[in-house]
C-alpha cells in the first residue's frame, strides 16, 4: 500500500450559475522518497484535488477515497484531519507573496505551526528549530531574519520560508502547488533544486502541481496530465516525455519553449479550457483536438494502457484518447498512426482546430 | 517617528488655523450687524454703537482677527457675546458630558459591533447572519430622536430604572454619572454599532478569502485560532481607522443625544451659540471638534502603524 492512495475522487461546486464538476474522477498514488507531478492548465482540477485531500475546499461535494497510511483522509472528522494538516501533509502555495501572514513576523509563523502540532516544545526550542530551518532553506542569517516580517523577503526568500515551514515537522507528505509559479526563472531553478534535495533529505513523498511540464521534468517519477478535472494521461516521468499519447499531452510538450516539437516558433494550444458546468460530450478534450473523430464527441474515453518502447503494453502508461495505442511520441511514424486513424475516423466531427485556429 | 510627529502636529496647527479664519470670515460675511441682535429692536443708534465698542465689533475686521489669535496663543477663548461670561469656562463645562457621552458609547459601539461583525461574517449566509443584517438595517434606519425618546419613555417613565434627562459630574458622584449616561450611550451606540457590524463582517469576510488564511488552515490550526489570530487580526485594522475618526467626528457631533438627554455638551452649544450668533462662542466649539477631528487622525496613523509593521511613519 501507497502512502497516499486517491481513488476516484470527485469534486464539485455548487453555484449559483450551477453545479461546477471541478474534478471528475481522478486517481493517483505517491510514496515516501517518490515524487509525483500533476500538470494541467488553469481550471485542470488539478489545485482542487489536492486541497480537497486536506479539506481545504469550503461547502465542496465530494467522492472517492483518499487513503492516507490507510486512512480515508475525506470521511475522517475535522478534529483528526486538522492534526494530519501540516504535521503529515504539507502544503506549499503558489503566491509566497500572498501565503505568509503580513502582520506577524516569519519565525513566528513557523513557531505557530511547530506548537500547535508539538505543544510540548518551548518557544525557545520552537524558534531554535525555525532559525535551523531557515538556514538550512539558504535564507542567510537566519537567527536574524528570522524576525523579519514577510514583506522585508523577497518573493524567493518567502517560498523559502514556505518550504522551510512545511518541512518543520518533518512531513510524510509535501503538496506543492505550483511553487515556483510567481517567481523569476532564475529563483524558480534555486526553489526547484532546493525541494529536490530537501525531499531526498527528508524522504518525503512530494506531489508537485504545475501547469508548466518544464518545471517537473527533473523532478517527477510519475506524471499526471489533468484535463477538464479529469485525468487525460499518466506515465512515467521518462514515457511522458518521450512517447506522450495523449494529444494534450503532446500540446503542452511542443508549447514549452525549446522543445523538439516546436522549431522555431512556440506551438499554442489553440481554443479556451472547457467549461466545468456543462463540459463537452464524449472526451473533454475534443473541441480542442486536432485530431478529433466522430466518436471523441460521443463517447467518453477512458484511461487504458498504451504501447510500451518494446511493443507491450505497459500498464504504468495510460492514456484516455480512442487514438490507436500504437500512436505514441512525437515522431513523424506517430504522427502517421494518427493521421491515418483521423481519415478513417472523422467523416462529420469538426472542431475550432480543423476550422482555422486563426479564429481564436 | 518623531519626525513624523512633528510633521503631523504643525500641519494640524495649519488646518485649526485654516478653520479659525474660515469660521471668522463666513461669520462676517452672513451676517450684517451682529451688535444689532444684542442691543435689541428699539436700541437707538448710541446704544448700538455702545454694544458695538463693547463686542470689539467698531474695529477692522483684521484687528478682530487679530486680536482673536493672539488671545488664542495664551489660551484664551475670549468671552461670549451672548453671556458675558468666559468662553473657556463654557467650554470647560460642555467639554466633559460630550466627552463621557462619545467614549462610554464609543465602547459599546466597538465592542458589540466587532462581536456581531464576527458572528455574523463566521456564519455568513445562515439565518443568524440574516437576522444580524435585518436588525443592522433597523439600527441603521432609526432616528437618533425616536432611539433617544422610546428608551427615555420606557426606562424611566414606564419601567423607571434611569433617572430622567441630567448629567451629574463624574467626580461629584460616579455612579450618577454612571446613570445618568446609560441610556444616551445605547442612544449613541445603536446607530455606530449597526455600522461598526456591517464594517466587521465585510472585512473579515475579505480577509478570510485571502491565501494566508489558506495557510493557517493548512498549516493544522484549529478553526478558532484561525478566525481570531489570523483573520480578526488584519481585519481590525480598517475597522480601528475609523473607529478613530469617527470618535474624533462626533465630539461636535452629538446634538440630539444630548438634547433629549439633557446632556449640556459641545453640540448644545455649538447650536446655541449659532443661533444666538455668539461669534467667540461659535469659534471655540469649531476649534474644539476640529481639534478632536485632526488628534483622531493621527493617532489613528500612530496606532495603524503599530498594528501593520508594513506602514512606516516617515
Amino acid at each position: 500500500m501507497s502512502l497516499l492512495e486517491v481513488h476516484d475522487l470527485k469534486v464539485s461546486f455548487d453555484t449559483s450559475d450551477g453545479v461546477v464538476k471541478a474534478v471528475r474522477g481522478v486517481s493517483f498514488s505517491v510514496d515516501r522518497g517518490q515524487t509525483l507531478g500533476i500538470v494541467g492548465e488553469s481550471g485542470s482540477g488539478k489545485s482542487v484535488s489536492t486541497q480537497t485531500l486536506l479539506g481545504l475546499t469550503g461547502g465542496a461535494r465530494i467522492e472517492g477515497r483518499a487513503l492516507f497510511e490507510g486512512q480515508d483522509l475525506l470521511t475522517m472528522s475535522e478534529d483528526h484531519l486538522r492534526r494530519i494538516r501540516g504535521k503529515e501533509i504539507a502544503m506549499i502555495f503558489q503566491d509566497p507573496l500572498s501565503s505568509l501572514h503580513p502582520l506577524y513576523k516569519v519565525g513566528r509563523q513557523i513557531v505557530e505551526m511547530i506548537r500547535q502540532h508539538e505543544p510540548e516544545v518551548t518557544k525557545q526550542q520552537a524558534r531554535k528549530r525555525a532559525v535551523e530551518l531557515l538556514g538550512m532553506v539558504g535564507i542567510p542569517q537566519p537567527d536574524q531574519r528570522v524576525d523579519d516580517y514577510p514583506h522585508q523577503f523577497s518573493g524567493g526568500m518567502r517560498q523559502r520560508a514556505m518550504i522551510a515551514m512545511a518541512l518543520s515537522l518533518n512531513p510524510k507528505l509535501i503538496v506543492a502547488d505550483e511553487p515556483t509559479t510567481a517567481l523569476d526563472a532564475t529563483v524558480q531553478a534555486q526553489i526547484l533544486d532546493l525541494m529536490l534535495r530537501l525531499q531526498r533529505e527528508f524522504d518525503s513523498a512530494l506531489i508537485m502541481i504545475t501547469h508548466d511540464l518544464g518545471v517537473i521534468a527533473d523532478l517527477a517519477d510519475n506524471v499526471l496530465v489533468m484535463y477538464g478535472g479529469k485525468p487525460v494521461e499518466q506515465a512515467d516521468r521518462r514515457s511522458l516525455y518521450y512517447r506522450p499519447h495523449h494529444p494534450y499531452t503532446k500540446g503542452l510538450l511542443e508549447s514549452i519553449p525549446g522543445s523538439s516539437g516546436a522549431k522555431d516558433r512556440l506551438k499554442p494550444i489553440p481554443g479556451q479550457p472547457p467549461s466545468l458546468i456543462n463540459p463537452p460530450t464524449g472526451c473533454t478534450f475534443h473541441p480542442r483536438c486536432p485530431y478529433i473523430m466522430d466518436r471523441c464527441v460521443t463517447d467518453e474515453p477512458q484511461l487504458r494502457p498504451v504501447l510500451d518502447a518494446d511493443g507491450g503494453t505497459n500498464p504504468n502508461h495510460r492514456s484516455a484518447c480512442w487514438l490507436p495505442i500504437e500512436a505514441i511520441g512525437l515522431k513523424p511514424e506517430a504522427e502517421g498512426i494518427r493521421q491515418e486513424a483521423v481519415a478513417v475516423g472523422r467523416t462529420t466531427a469538426t472542431n475550432i482546430t480543423t476550422q482555422g485556429a486563426e479564429a481564436q | 517617528m518623531l519626525r513624523f510627529l512633528i510633521r503631523r502636529i504643525v500641519f494640524g496647527v495649519v488646518v485649526l488655523w485654516i478653520v479659525t479664519l474660515g469660521v471668522f470670515l463666513l461669520f462676517f460675511a452672513t451676517s450684517k450687524d451682529p451688535a444689532a441682535r444684542f442691543a435689541g429692536k428699539s436700541a437707538t443708534a448710541d446704544t448700538l454703537a455702545l454694544v458695538r465698542h463693547k463686542l470689539g465689533l467698531d474695529q477692522p475686521l483684521t484687528v478682530q482677527y487679530w486680536h482673536f489669535l493672539t488671545r488664542l496663543l495664551k489660551g484664551d477663548l475670549g468671552y461670549s457675546f451672548v453671556t458675558q461670561s468666559p468662553v473657556n469656562d463654557m467650554i470647560k463645562s460642555a467639554l466633559p458630558a460630550s466627552l463621557s457621552l462619545i467614549l462610554g458609547a464609543a465602547i459599546i459601539w466597538l465592542l458589540t459591533g466587532i462581536v456581531t461583525g464576527v458572528i455574523s461574517a463566521t456564519k455568513a449566509r445562515t439565518l443568524l447572519d440574516r437576522g444580524i443584517t435585518a436588525a443592522v438595517l433597523v439600527g441603521i434606519s432609526m432616528p437618533a430622536f425616536v432611539v433617544a425618546l422610546t428608551l427615555l419613555l420606557v426606562f424611566t417613565s414606564k419601567l423607571p430604572i434611569f433617572p430622567g434627562p441630567g448629567y451629574t459630574a463624574l467626580t461629584q458622584n460616579p455612579a450618577g454619572w454612571f446613570q445618568h449616561l446609560v441610556l444616551p450611550w445605547v442612544t449613541l451606540a445603536l446607530l455606530q454599532s449597526a455600522i461598526y457590524t456591517r464594517l466587521t463582517r465585510g472585512s473579515l469576510l475579505d480577509v478570510l478569502g485571502e491565501d494566508y488564511i489558506r495557510t493557517a488552515r493548512a498549516k493544522g490550526l484549529p478553526e478558532n485560532k484561525v478566525i481570531y489570530r489570523h483573520g480578526l487580526r488584519s481585519a481590525l485594522t480598517p475597522v480601528l481607522t475609523q473607529f478613530g475618526v469617527d470618535v474624533g467626528v462626533l465630539i461636535g457631533g452629538t446634538l440630539v443625544t444630548e438634547t433629549v438627554f439633557g446632556l449640556q455638551g459641545i453640540g448644545q452649544l455649538t447650536v446655541r451659540s449659532l443661533t444666538t450668533g455668539d461669534l467667540p462662542v461659535i469659534m471655540a466649539v469649531v476649534l474644539i471638534a476640529s481639534f478632536f477631528v485632526v488628534l483622531a487622525n493621527i493617532v489613528v496613523d500612530i496606532v495603524y502603524s503599530f498594528l501593520d509593521p508594513r506602514v512606516r511613519l516617515e
